[in-house]
C-alpha cells in the first residue's frame, strides 16, 4: 500500500508498504531516516521515540498506515537552521554519548520533557521528573548519570534563555549542572 | 494482509462483520509485537485511530463513558479525580511512550489476565460495551473474561467503551514488578471503598480486583464481604477510627484466597498469595487513612 505523512515538516509517500509494517521501518528503511534506532521491537527501550501528532511514541509500535495523513518528528527534525537543538548540543557538552544507540529516542524524549516544563514557562524538571519521563529509554552501556546530567544542562539553559529573554539574565546560570 | 481504516463507527462496525479475522489495532502496543516478532499474522488490520467516536469521554446516566481508544495518557490527565484507581492503574503501564498510545480498550481486547486496567474495572463494577452491526451490549466487567486472553466478545463485535461509576470514596491499586517502570505485573490489586454505596446502587461498599494471579482477572469476593460486614457491624463507617489489624489481616488472607495462580517466570504461585495478602493490607491501610481524614475534614 501507500503511505503519505508530513515528517519533520515535510511531505512524503512511501510505496509498497507492507500491511504489517512498522512506522520505524517506513522511516529508516524506505524514507532514509536513520536517526530512530531499531532495537527491541517491542516498546521495551524506547530507542525508536518520535513525536507522533506531538505525542513521543515508539515508532515500532505504530503499524506505518496508522501514521498515515499524520505529523511524524524524528531526531533528525529537531535541529533547525540555527544549528543542534539544546538537548542534542547538551548530550555532546555534558558527555551524554557512548555507544550513541539510546541517544537519537533519549534525546527526542527529553525534548518533550523541556517542551512541557520549560518550553512551556514551568520551572526546570526535578530529578523525579526526568527519571519519570526517560523511564521507558534504556542505555545497556549504562551511561544514565551523564544523560541525566545532559537533560539538567539543557533544561538550565533554556531556562537561562528564558530569564535573559525576559530581561532578568543571570549570568552564569546556564552553565549550572555541567 | 490488508489494511482497513473506518473513518467512523458505523464502517468500523461494518468492516468487522464483513472481516470477522480482522485483528482491530488501537495503539498497537500488543498487536505490533506480535507482528513484529511473526506471531501473529492477521489477514487484516483494522485501525481504530481513525474513528473520533471511540476517543471520547461523556456520561451516561450516572457512569463515565470512556470511549475504547483513550489513551492512557489522557486517563492519567483527564480522569485522575472521577477515577483515581484507574489512574493509578495508567500510571503503572509500560512507560510515557507507551502510554501515549495504549488503550483500556486494547487491554480488554487482549484479555490479559496481567492487564493493568482489569482490577480497577472489577473494582469499579465497570461496564464494557461491545458493538456490532446487530447492536450494542454492556458486559459486566466481571462476566467479561474467559480465560488466558479470552473474552466473550463475539467475532462481528469491537470494544466501543467502558462505562464506570465515578469514585464516591478512596481508590488504590498496587502493583508488584521487578521495577517501578515497564513492567508486567506479577501480581496487583485494586481495592475501592463506595461509603454510601455505589452511583447504579448495585454492589456493596468494598469493591477488589485481582490481577496476574489467575487464568483471568478475579474478584476477592469473599473479602469484599467480610470487611463490609465488619465495617457495618462495627460501626467503622460512622466512627472513622482505625482498622483492628485482626481485620486488615484477615482481608489480606481472604484476598491472597481468592487468586488462582500459576507458577511461571514471573514467580511463583506461592509468592503471587504472599504479595497479594500483602498488597490487600497496605491498600486497605492507604484507603481507610485517606477515607479518615476526608471524613474528618467533612465534620
Amino acid at each position: 500500500m501507500r503511505v503519505s505523512m508530513r515528517v519533520n515538516g515535510r511531505r512524503v509517500t512511501a510505496e509498497d508498504v507492507w500491511e504489517g509494517e512498522s512506522l520505524l521501518f517506513v522511516l529508516r528503511e524506505r524514507l532514509g531516516l536513520p536517526g530512530s534506532k531499531n532495537a527491541c521491537e517491542q516498546g521495551e527501550c524506547g530507542s525508536c521515540t518520535v513525536y507522533l501528532d506531538d505525542s513521543p511514541v515508539c515508532a515500532c509500535l505504530v503499524a506505518a498506515g496508522q501514521a498515515g495523513g499524520r505529523d511524524v518528528v524524528t531526531v533528525e527534525g529537531l535541529a533547525g537552521a540555527a544549528g543542534l537543538d539544546a538537548v542534542q548540543q547538551a548530550f555532546m557538552d555534558a558527555g551524554a554519548v557512548q555507544c550513541g544507540f539510546c541517544t537519537p529516542g533519549l534525546i527526542v524524549q527529553a525534548h518533550y520533557l523541556l517542551r512541557e516544563t520549560v518550553d512551556a514557562g514551568g520551572p526546570v524538571p526535578d530529578d523525579g521528573e526526568i527519571r519519570e519521563v526517560l523511564a521507558g529509554n534504556l542505555c545497556r552501556c549504562t551511561g544514565y548519570e551523564k544523560i541525566l546530567d545532559a537533560v539538567r544542562l539543557a533544561a538550565a539553559r533554556k531556562a537561562a534563555a528564558a530569564a535573559a529573554a525576559a530581561g532578568q539574565a543571570e549570568p552564569g546560570q546556564a552553565e549550572v549542572g555541567r | 494482509m490488508d489494511f482497513l481504516r473506518p473513518a467512523t463507527l458505523q464502517q468500523a462496525l461494518e468492516a468487522k462483520a464483513e472481516r470477522p479475522a480482522a485483528v482491530p489495532i488501537a495503539g498497537g502496543t500488543d498487536v505490533m509485537v506480535e507482528i513484529n516478532f511473526d506471531t501473529r499474522r492477521p489477514d487484516a488490520l483494522l485501525d481504530l485511530n481513525q474513528v473520533a467516536e471511540l476517543a471520547e469521554i461523556g456520561s451516561d446516566g450516572g457512569l463515565l463513558r470512556v470511549g475504547a481508544c483513550v489513551s492512557y495518557a489522557r486517563i492519567i490527565g483527564e480522569l485522575g479525580r472521577e477515577l483515581p484507581g484507574l489512574a493509578l492503574a495508567s500510571r503503572t503501564v509500560g512507560s510515557p511512550q507507551i502510554r501515549n498510545r495504549g488503550t483500556v480498550g486494547g487491554n480488554l481486547g487482549a484479555a490479559s489476565p496481567a492487564g493493568d486496567a482489569h482490577p480497577v474495572l472489577l473494582a469499579c463494577d465497570a461496564l464494557v460495551e461491545a458493538a456490532s452491526v446487530r447492536g450494542t451490549r454492556l458486559i459486566p466487567a466481571a462476566g467479561f473474561y474467559q480465560g488466558p486472553k479470552r473474552s466473550v466478545l463475539a467475532p462481528d463485535e469491537l470494544i466501543t467503551a467502558f462505562r464506570i461509576g465515578p469514585a464516591m470514596g478512596p481508590q488504590q491499586f498496587a502493583k508488584i514488578g521487578t521495577r517501578n517502570a515497564m513492567v508486567i505485573a506479577v501480581c496487583s490489586f485494586a481495592l475501592s471503598l463506595w461509603p454510601q454505596g455505589r452511583p447504579a446502587g448495585t454492589g456493596g461498599t468494598i469493591g477488589t480486583g485481582i490481577g496476574s494471579a489467575g487464568p483471568v482477572p478475579l474478584r476477592a469476593t469473599d473479602a469484599e464481604e467480610f470487611l463490609a460486614a465488619e465495617l457495618a457491624s462495627a460501626g467503622l463507617w460512622e466512627s472513622g477510627v482505625a482498622l483492628p489489624s485482626t481485620v486488615t489481616h484477615t482481608f489480606g488472607e481472604l484476598v491472597a484466597g481468592a487468586a488462582r495462580p500459576i507458577d511461571d517466570v514471573r514467580g511463583t504461585a506461592a509468592y503471587r498469595r504472599h504479595a497479594l495478602s500483602v498488597l490487600a493490607r497496605r491498600t486497605l491501610g492507604w484507603t481507610w487513612d485517606s477515607y479518615r481524614k476526608g471524613a474528618r475534614q467533612c465534620a
